[in-house]
């Protein structure tokens, strides 16, 4: 670790955590990967990476992480969800967001695909997103801000500190989803 | 612009699962049990290997009812196995939409020279190995995520040991030669040089690797992905014990905590009896699964 470096959990239960951690450290974050509520000590920001959503919600209710977790996006800790990580912010699962996850929504694993995605906030143009068994956000209260959309379905949304996509831009190499999150948590530890 | 069926598309699917425990199922109950206790997939199939083994005859492809039975009952992805060389078996599978086809050792091959096409499919496609060659005419085949051949439905954890120690090693001896080493050690491996120049620059396989073959406890879970699995298959290791539901639980903490012993020995408390086993190094030469396909 060192000082200059903002400090991101990337929650590990299940997952492609690792792909999260190696796309983190490539923009100037110090990462660790957080199985245990001890893991959560002095982060900056989280990564809910994507994996089995079911999967990882029962591994939080073994793990007491649910309460924590909670605890840490209200304290202004910027949470970057992908995929499952978007479906753990929802409404039914940490409630995080004020949204309606639709799991499996794009259809199962010969639907999946990966097409271009104009994230509002970017600079650059579009990115390249990969859609696996992917969610799509079928309902938001007005708080949430949807910043994406693919087929006329919303893909990535923020509320405050929240950042939710239903896609892998960690899978496709562009890493300005993450270089902007990092910002995020640069920023909330410096006001912290 | 949209594509599907991408290599990365294939292969990310795979990425997903990492870190999770893929479990066999032969009933829609017993789905639920595996999806209920944490499992990152299931694997539906008509008998578990350790099943197979005991009865004999030629092991097929599931019923297409059991495989949608399956389907209906979870929500996480949906594997099933076609035989080595048998596309038709895999053309069916692709069209039920199963998540992922294993060309599977465990069924009896129906192609004993040939194995799938795999470029041609929309499906991604897992393959067991029991050496880096393998591993590679595999993916050289179009295989999107690989997976050690261990010895199936024997509870004997030696033979999966085996597999990933000689496929990591492999990996560990490529990754020190010069580039003027790397077609010869492709004619060795007899795999594209391609795939195995990458792996040379990368230290890995360019797709996910599992381990499978012989897992029965938690801290053979354990001793996997700490020889380098990125997640495991369990087989008749669940099923086939005493108390299924509560070691799916301990299967899945451990692959989760490997790196802690502490909740490993906790994971592995008051699990009852294991699956009735059988020592590889006694099995005869036609009942090893693991040396079908090549």
């Amino acid at each position: 670790m060192s000082p200059g470096r903002p400090l991101v959990g990337v929650l590990a239960l299940q997952g492609d955590f690792a792909a999260h951690r190696r796309m983190l450290e490539g923009v100037g974050a110090d990462t660790r990967e957080v199985r245990v509520v001890a893991d959560l000590a002095g982060l900056d920001g989280l990564v809910i990476p994507g994996g089995e959503s079911t999967t990882m919600t029962l591994g939080i209710e073994r793990e007491g992480l649910a309460e924590p977790l909670r605890e840490l996006g209200r304290e202004g800790a910027p949470i970057l969800g992908s995929c499952a990580g978007l479906i753990l912010l929802d409404r039914d699962h940490l409630g995080l967001m004020d949204m309606r996850a639709e799991r499996n929504a794009f259809g199962r694993q010969v639907r999946s695909f990966e097409a271009d995605v104009d994230v509002r906030g970017l600079d650059g143009g579009p990115m390249r997103g990969v859609f696996i068994r992917a969610p799509w956000i079928a309902e938001h209260g007005p708080e949430v801000e949807i910043v994406g959309e693919v087929d006329g379905h919303a893909v990535a949304a923020r509320q405050g500190s929240m950042l939710a996509v239903s896609f892998h831009s960690e899978i496709a190499g562009d890493d300005r989803l993450h270089r902007m999150f990092v910002g995020m948590c640069e920023r909330a530890r410096l006001a912290a | 612009m949209r594509d599907e069926a991408t290599f990365r598309v294939k292969t990310g699917l795979a990425e997903m699962l990492k870190g999770g425990v893929i479990m066999d199922v032969v009933t829609p109950e017993q789905a639920k049990v595996a999806e209920d206790a944490g499992a990152a997939a299931v694997m539906a199939l008509e008998r578990v290997p350790a099943d197979i083994r005991r009865d004999g005859g030629v092991a097929r492809m599931s019923d297409p009812e059991m495989i949608a039975g399956i389907q209906s009952a979870v929500s996480i992805p949906v594997m099933a196995k076609a035989r080595i060389g048998h596309f038709m078996e895999a053309r069916v599978l692709e069209a039920l939409e199963v998540d992922y086809v294993d060309e599977s050792e465990v069924l009896t091959p129906a192609d004993e020279r040939n194995h799938i096409d795999k470029w041609d499919f929309k499906v991604p496609f897992v393959c067991g190995a029991t050496n880096l060659g393998e591993a590679l005419r595999r993916i050289g085949e179009g295989a999107a995520m690989i997976r050690s051949k261990g010895e199936a439905g024997t509870g004997d954890i030696v033979e999966a040991v085996r597999h990933m120690r000689q496929i990591t090693g492999e990996i560990k001896r490529l990754s020190i030669l010069g580039e003027d080493e790397l077609a010869s050690a492709a004619k060795d491996l007899a795999a594209p040089l391609s795939i195995v120049r990458e792996v040379a620059e990368g230290g890995r396989l360019p797709v996910v690797l599992f381990c499978a073959g012989g897992i029965a406890t938690p801290a053979d879970a354990a001793l996997m992905m700490a020889l380098g699995a990125e997640g495991v298959f369990v087989g008749s290791g669940i099923f086939k014990s005493d108390d299924p539901p509560t070691r799916a639980r301990a299967i899945v903490e451990a692959t989760t905590h490997w790196q802690d012993a502490v909740r490993v020995a906790d994971a592995s408390r008051g699990l009852g009896a294991a699956m009735v086993s059988l020592e590889s190094a006694k099995l005869e030469d036609g009942q090893l699964l693991a040396q079908r396909g090549w």
